[in-house]
């Protein structure tokens, strides 16, 4: 194994090693646990970041090297045996073989191009192979690890966000302040009392989120898709003795409730996908399953051709939906809000909610084939995401909580990348996923200083009742957390698109041209609708955006929170001003290479393009240009220049911000007054959007009360209870009634002969009704039934009565 | 040396035993040495059954069959022989029985009524499982599982919670239904074979033709025989298992028996019906258990959705645990559905290599789950016994807000849970995986629907965790004592095997590999 694949490998190891001993060592010493949580995902960040930049190296050298071997880095073990017989067995070689097989699978996968690819082969063909490979110990399902150019920017952005959110968290928990005395609440200006245990959690996830990045395969991804899952869970109920007076406020326990299963219904779908997925390809690993060889030979096998691939890249797809809280299982992202701030920032912004979007990256070669099988598919993914990205974007417009607007916003981005997936753009929705990173990351930990400082304010002022996240609370913050303020600004210009400055426009401008294209030059109605719904979503985007920035900062303060509010401590300011970095510069890397129709490559040269776009270069030309007919609408190449889609992004961009400044920013709102919005949208309209369309209320009508009812009703009280037990009570009770009779006849007629006897069952019988009810005799008698009906069956057998009914029911016909 | 190796097996079986008459002989009153010294003796088993473990991985892997084997002439006017002997899929519930009980033992320390009693039907109770799992004479096979039945009937009976004797009986008469057709069954192999030897009868009984069959009990027809058979041992074991809708014993039998009785019963004792099915049913029928196979998926896949959801509806922790069981067996029925369709057909040779790899795959799943099961099962009982110890109701709507009493029984419990949810990384997700995507070709209706089983285990799970350890401390919860080193020495095992087989599944999987391939070789 060469020193690329050990580091690959050890990527996620940090983050885990330093979960199992925070919690098993250090939980008590918390200095100790966050430095061990910090070494953990630093070394992490190291790593990820040699891989990350070895890749890129490769690129710049050599791009077309690159496209023709994507996957640089590749290392696999042998994990689950999953059959072959061996013939005879071979004694003391066969057994070595299987030691060498389990323990030194690694050093079968020197590196060597040819042999992993024969690993792969001989994986994917396990299921075809008729005769055994006598030599080695079997078919084993491996799991390995690979590293590719869609990777290296994962592995880029993932663990520097990461990090950046754990220095961020140790001041955030008020580290060296008194500790609090309170267990699953927050304890406002104390030091958190499960420190400790956050940065282990914190840690696990982080874990997760690397093993889901490096996985080769979709099972390890799923894997670490599903301990994310669970991190999430943890942390959104990590003050899980909250609650609230208000009860339309959900607590954080039930909000990590709502989460879990809101995405376990999605995840079990998708788990059927990847069955689905590893019955057509005989494989997991996506390199080998979702080359264009593969791909055309499972369409050609498969019993629905394309289409049957389209169902099954819809079934994975749906644990996109889920994991990046799209319609309609976008319901959970806002309630995660409870957890503390960080988590909201790495959980429900930066890493796990991108996984969802990194999924379909993965899977793409895939999708593309769906998108070309029937348009319903690329109708299905459109709507999904450009409806959700809308509909957030109004939700976002009504929210009062500094943390609910971010929420929605996210859900809004996220629909945007999976809209460009939806259209086929790849690269725009990869690019998307990693500035959206960087700069919902940055607004998080912002709105988190924000409600830190107000929560000092709070505290201050003895206020408990006041909800520190409130922005009508809020207003003159810049003046107080200037830092905060700036970070605030340049993360928000980045989210609103703010033109050629800034991360997003770079990103979302991409997306627009893609759909664009569709329209414009293959007139796929799609496209239109896709540029229609997004360039909405993208003026509401700004325009909401302006509205939170002028609410928190603007003006006076509304409130005496805010009046003594300040700034936050080094450890959170510190991230803000590296991540405000990154939400900058993250764009510059994708400039078109044709931008402002200059000749391609001239001035510009579109780096992100031409490298994630490597990735699936040769599979995709190879489908694309496939007899006797296409299997995907595109092959990876260069947007045409087009004013269309820039012109749109600026307007909707600079048009937003302009509304947001005029209504919100140039007279700021005064203490006590109203939003000037409800008046604008009427209150009925408002009431709708502020309540985020009533979906909640329409779920819990129309699923959880009915699960609940049909669990504790029907399942267990209708059938089990009365039904099953129902039935076999009854049984007994006839059996002891005819019992009753016999032993009154027996009375009758054994009066005198069988006495002693009967005093002695009647004995007896008393013993046993002392027990209760009378069940012993009832149960007793139901065996004497089975046993009489048993001979009796027995002899109509021997009797040859039943042998026709027999006969047919073990032969059929 | 070579003694003990040429009975390890009969030993690994009667040591228990012996020592279940040993601890009997001890004086009453000594509680505390008769603690230790149950403990003490129930590490001989285990000790067997390493050494069997790590003789069978160092020399057996070529040659994954009967191992072990011992055959003494014993009913030869019945012609049954003491024929015992293990290969990698009695071997690793064996080990699972080995490993349980001592654990099962150090949870029941704090009981404080009839203590030699209770410790030695413990112990008479492990001999009888491992017997069961050794045996490889249909005569012994019986006479194990019959003896099983006792001493879990008087676990709950004299040790069990409030209707304890309905429990105890319901659970009796269920088994004692199953076992009378089985009884039966057995006798008609025995009778129109000449033997009761289960290897033997794999030929004997399969193959058997109405002209062999004329010779000893020729007033049947052959065909009528199998049926009968067939639907006798199926019963027997789809109680055992159990298989919906035989398992409303379960629940009050789970809920009634105290700890360890519950430890042993979710975590071995419903193993019992499982492996019957593979050991015995497949083997023996296999064209009608092939012909039939459909309908152990659909009443798998019913024990999964339903076993799920009547889990979710329950408000008393210990019972939304044996639900529990219902739903996570249904995968095991799931995966022995697969083999059972397979194992018919290839027989005649007529199976591709698609679907043998598939069988092959799903019976590995169905083993694994069963060992997974077996601790996770086995953890969650024993959980749910610390906290009622601690608080004494089993009412989730009094729980709330232990975890900031019990923060480390609250990652205990959380750990255990996940592992019985499924998370990937812990043992639970393995064996799912490997049944479901391999019952997909066939059984993918089937399959589809247990998703819906799939999403209640979380839903059910979670009520768990949520309504014990989350919410507000409630005051009479204030000042509950600590896990006691004991309790750590039970559940810390169980953990490190839990997440040892979520990461490294081949630690157990490559042994009940080589002989499942061999099954269809």
């Amino acid at each position: 194994m060469d020193v690329m694949e050990i580091l690959t490998w050890l990527i996620p190891a940090g983050p885990l090693l330093a979960f199992a001993v925070i919690l098993l060592l250090t939980k008590q010493n918390r200095t100790l646990s966050f430095l061990i949580a910090w070494a953990g995902i630093i070394t992490a960040l190291v790593l990820s970041w040699i891989v990350s930049f070895s890749v890129f190296g490769d690129f710049l050298a050599d791009l077309h090297e690159v496209e023709e071997h994507p996957v640089r880095v590749s290392s696999s073990i042998a994990w689950l045996p999953i059959g072959d017989y061996y013939g005879e067995p071979v004694g003391a070689s066969f057994v070595e073989g299987m030691a060498e097989e389990a323990h030194g699978a690694e050093e079968e996968s020197h590196g060597e191009e040819a042999e992993e690819d024969s690993h792969g082969a001989a994986e994917g063909e396990h299921g075809e192979k008729a005769v055994p490979d006598e030599t080695k110990s079997g078919t084993w399902f491996r799991i390995g690890v690979s590293a590719d150019p869609l990777t290296a920017v994962m592995l880029f952005m993932v663990p520097f966000a990461v990090f950046m959110i754990f220095v961020y968290s140790v001041g955030y928990h008020n580290y060296g302040n008194p500790r609090g005395k309170f267990l699953g609440i927050p304890n406002h200006g104390m030091e958190e009392p499960m420190f400790s245990r956050f940065f282990a959690m914190m840690s696990l996830f982080a874990g997760a989120m690397l093993i889901l990045v490096v996985s080769d395969n979709l099972l390890t991804l799923f894997v670490g898709w599903e301990i994310m899952g669970f991190c999430s869970y943890s942390l959104i109920g990590f003050w899980y003795a909250r609650k609230y007076d208000d009860p339309k406020k959900t607590p954080p326990r039930e909000a990590a409730i709502k989460a879990f299963m809101t995405t376990r219904i999605a995840d079990v779908v998708m788990l059927m996908g990847i069955v689905f997925f590893y019955r057509t390809f005989g494989t997991l690993n996506f390199e080998t399953a979702l080359s264009a060889e593969s791909l055309q030979n499972a369409i050609q096998l498969s019993s629905f051709g394309a289409v049957g691939l389209g169902i099954m890249a819809l079934m994975i797809f749906t644990g996109t939906v889920g994991k990046s809280a799209q319609f309609p299982f976008h319901v959970w992202l806002p309630d995660a809000m409870e957890g503390p701030t960080p988590v909201s920032a790495v959980i429900h912004a930066a890493a796990m909610v991108s996984a969802g979007i990194y999924l379909i990256l993965r899977i793409f070669p895939l999708i593309a084939v769906a998108l070309k099988a029937a348009p319903a598919f690329g109708w299905t993914i459109a709507f999904i995401g450009a409806f959700t990205a809308l509909m957030s974007a109004t939700i976002a417009v009504a929210q009062n909580d500094v943390k609910g607007v971010l929420a929605y916003s996210t859900i809004s981005q996220l629909g945007f990348m999976v809209a460009a997936i939806g259209v086929g753009g790849y690269i725009a929705a990869a690019f998307h996923l990693i500035t959206h990173a960087f700069f919902k990351a940055l607004l998080f930990l912002c709105s988190g200083s924000v409600i830190h400082g107000m929560e000092h304010g709070a505290e201050h002022v003895h206020d408990h009742h006041s909800d520190p996240q409130d922005m009508r609370l809020m207003g003159g913050l810049a003046q107080k957390m200037p830092t905060t303020f700036w970070a605030f600004l340049i993360g928000g210009m980045a989210l609103s698109g703010f033109p050629l400055v800034t991360a997003g426009f770079w990103s979302k401008d991409e997306i627009f041209a893609e759909a664009w294209y569709n329209w414009s030059n293959d007139a796929n109605p799609i496209g239109l609708f896709v540029f229609a719904m997004l360039a909405l979503a993208a003026f509401l985007t700004a325009f909401y955006t302006m509205r939170q920035l002028a609410l928190t900062f603007a003006g006076k303060p509304r409130s005496p929170l805010a009046e003594h509010a300040h700034e936050s401590n080094g450890f959170m300011t510190t991230p803000l001003v590296l991540l405000s970095f990154f939400a900058i510069t993250a764009g510059w890397v994708g400039i078109p290479d044709n931008f402002l129709g200059t000749a391609k490559g001239s001035i510009f040269y579109n780096y992100f393009h031409h490298f994630v776009g490597a990735t699936i270069y040769v599979p995709l030309e190879v489908l694309y240009n496939a007899e006797p007919e296409k299997l995907v609408l595109h092959e990876i190449f260069t947007l045409p220049w087009s004013w269309i889609p820039l012109t749109t992004s600026v307007v909707v961009a600079l048009g937003g911000l302009g509304l947001g400044y005029l209504v919100y920013w140039r007279k700021p709102l005064e203490e006590g007054q109203p939003d000037p919005m409800i008046a604008f949208l009427t209150p009925a309209l408002h009431n709708f959007l502020h309540n985020k369309w009533y979906w909640d209320e329409l779920y819990r009508a129309v699923f959880v009360k009915p699960a609940v009812y049909f669990s504790e009703v029907v399942v267990y009280q209708w059938i089990d209870r009365g039904g099953i037990d129902g039935l076999l009570h009854l049984i007994a009770r006839v059996f002891y009634t005819i019992g009753e009779w016999f032993r009154r006849a027996e009375i009758a007629v054994f009066n005198d002969a069988v006495d002693w006897l009967t005093f002695r069952f009647r004995d007896l019988g008393k013993e046993f009704r002392a027990f209760q009810t009378g069940k012993v005799q009832e149960y007793a008698l139901a065996s004497v039934l089975v046993a009489v009906i048993f001979t009796a069956f027995i002899y109509g057998a021997s009797q040859g009565w039943f042998d026709g009914v027999l006969f047919f029911l073990a032969f059929g016909n | 040396m070579d003694w003990l190796l040429n009975n390890i097996v009969t030993l690994t079986i009667f040591t228990p035993v012996i020592g279940g008459l040993i601890v009997f002989l001890l004086p009453d009153d000594e509680k505390w040495i008769i603690r230790r010294v149950t403990f003490f003796l129930s590490m001989v088993p285990l000790a067997l059954a390493l050494t069997m473990w790590f003789i069978w991985v160092d020399q057996f892997r070529g040659d994954p069959t009967f191992q072990f084997v011992q055959k003494v002439e014993w009913f030869p006017l019945l012609g049954s022989s003491y024929h015992v002997g293990v290969d990698g899929i009695s071997l690793p519930l064996i080990l699972l029985s080995a490993v349980l009980t001592p654990l099962a033992i150090l949870a029941s320390f704090g009981i404080e009524e009839k203590v030699k009693m209770f410790m030695s039907l413990l112990l008479v109770m492990e001999g009888a499982m491992i017997g069961l799992f050794g045996a490889l004479d249909l005569m012994i096979f019986f006479i194990f599982w019959e003896i099983g039945l006792v001493p879990i009937y008087f676990l709950i009976r004299i040790w069990g919670g409030k209707d304890k004797v309905y429990a105890s009986f319901k659970f009796f008469i269920y088994t004692m239904a199953g076992s009378l057709g089985l009884l039966l069954s057995i006798q008609i192999m025995g009778l129109s074979t000449g033997t009761f030897d289960i290897p033997t009868l794999m030929t004997a009984w399969v193959n058997i033709d109405q002209s062999t069959l004329a010779n000893t009990a020729g007033i049947f027809s052959i065909t009528t025989l199998k049926w009968l058979a067939y639907a006798a041992f199926f019963v027997a074991f789809a109680i055992k298992v159990p298989i919906w809708p035989f398992h409303t014993w379960l629940p009050d039998a789970h809920t009634q028996a105290p700890t360890a009785g519950s430890m042993i019963l979710a975590g071995v004792l419903l193993k019992l019906g499982a492996y019957g099915f593979i050991r015995l049913v497949i083997p023996l029928f296999p064209e009608l258990a092939s012909t039939t196979a459909f309908i152990l998926a659909w009443l798998g896949a019913l024990s999964i959705v339903l076993g799920g959801f009547a889990a979710f509806g329950q408000w008393d922790f210990k019972r939304l645990v044996a639900y529990s069981s219902v739903n996570h067996m249904g995968f095991v029925v799931l995966g022995i559905a697969m083999m059972a369709y397979v194992y018919g057909i290839n027989l005649n040779n007529q199976v591709d290599g698609v679907l043998a790899a598939d069988a092959i795959m799903a019976t590995n799943g169905a083993v694994l789950q069963m060992i997974n099961h077996g601790l996770s099962a086995a953890g969650m009982f024993f959980l749910v016994g610390v906290i009622y110890e601690r608080t004494h109701t089993r009412d989730l709507k009094q729980y709330g807000g232990i975890w900031s009493v019990l923060p480390v029984y609250g990652g205990i419990l959380i750990f255990t849970s996940m592992a019985s949810l499924g998370l990937p990384g812990l043992n639970g997700f393995v064996g799912e995986f490997m049944i479901t995507s391999s019952a997909w070709n066939i059984f993918y209706a089937q399959v589809a629907l247990s998703m819906i089983g799939l999403l209640m285990t979380g839903a059910y799970i979670l009520k768990g965790i949520g309504e014990t350890l989350h919410g507000e401390t409630k005051p009479e919860w204030v000042g509950l004592p600590k896990m006691t080193l004991t309790e750590h020495v039970v559940i810390w095992p169980l953990m490190i095997m839990m997440l040892a087989l979520g990461i490294w599944p081949q630690l157990m999987l490559s042994v009940i590999n080589d002989t499942v391939t061999r099954l269809f070789g």
